[in-house]
């Protein structure tokens, strides 16, 4: 399902029109990225936690050519589902 | 902002989330928690069926069937069966990504 539907999904069980409810689904991903970003995690009861992963700095290579390059640190965003959320998936 | 003295780098929940929406939007409060809480059971659901869920610019969430396996306890080391599954993988956008590591100069503490 893409963003397009999930929002027409929502804006069908509420009171809102499809335009606002975009809104909606924009604002909330756009603080969990926001937050994130901030180094912070974020916690949703019943759905799972954001967080953010630390990779070093390492020597990979480029697969085709065999050159050696630098992978620099970086900050990956996590995804850890919640105990509700593993088992539904998983019935 | 306010300062949490547990976690010094502070925990988002959902009603952080809610006053975000209430903020921009200029909902009632009692919609903004509406739509949040919709919007999260809504992509439950979805996931539930066994459909994926991809939100542009933020991150995909996408199901995985994992076969049968046989392991071992790693404190035990005691053999055990483990069974096939559907497990719930989390690839983050471009997009995310760019905004995760754009304020990594900024940031002081880590």
């Amino acid at each position: 399902m893409t963003k397009a539907e999930l929002v027409e999904k929502v804006s069908s069980q509420i009171n809102l029109t499809k335009k606002q409810t975009e809104v909606v689904v924009n604002t909330v991903f756009q603080s969990i990225t926001e937050s994130l970003s901030e180094g912070k995690k974020v916690e949703l009861r019943g759905f799972g936690s954001f967080r953010i992963r630390e990779r070093n700095a390492r020597l990979g290579r480029n697969p085709k050519s065999g050159a050696q390059v630098d992978v620099p640190a970086k900050k990956v965003p996590f995804f850890k589902a919640g105990k509700e959320l593993r088992e539904l998936v998983d019935k | 902002m306010v300062l949490n003295t547990s976690e010094s780098q502070g925990t988002v929940v959902k009603a952080d989330l809610v006053d975000r929406v209430y903020e921009r939007v200029g909902f009632t409060r009692q919609e903004a928690v509406e739509a949040v809480e919709i919007l999260f059971k809504e992509i439950k659901s979805v996931l539930a069926k066994g459909e994926d869920v991809r939100i542009t610019g933020f991150a995909g969430f996408h199901l995985k069937d994992k076969n049968a396996r046989n392991a071992r306890n790693p404190r035990t080391g005691e053999p055990i069966r483990i069974r096939s599954r559907r497990v719930l993988t989390f690839k983050p956008s471009q997009q995310l990504l760019d905004s995760t590591n754009r304020s990594m100069n900024e940031s002081q503490n880590s």
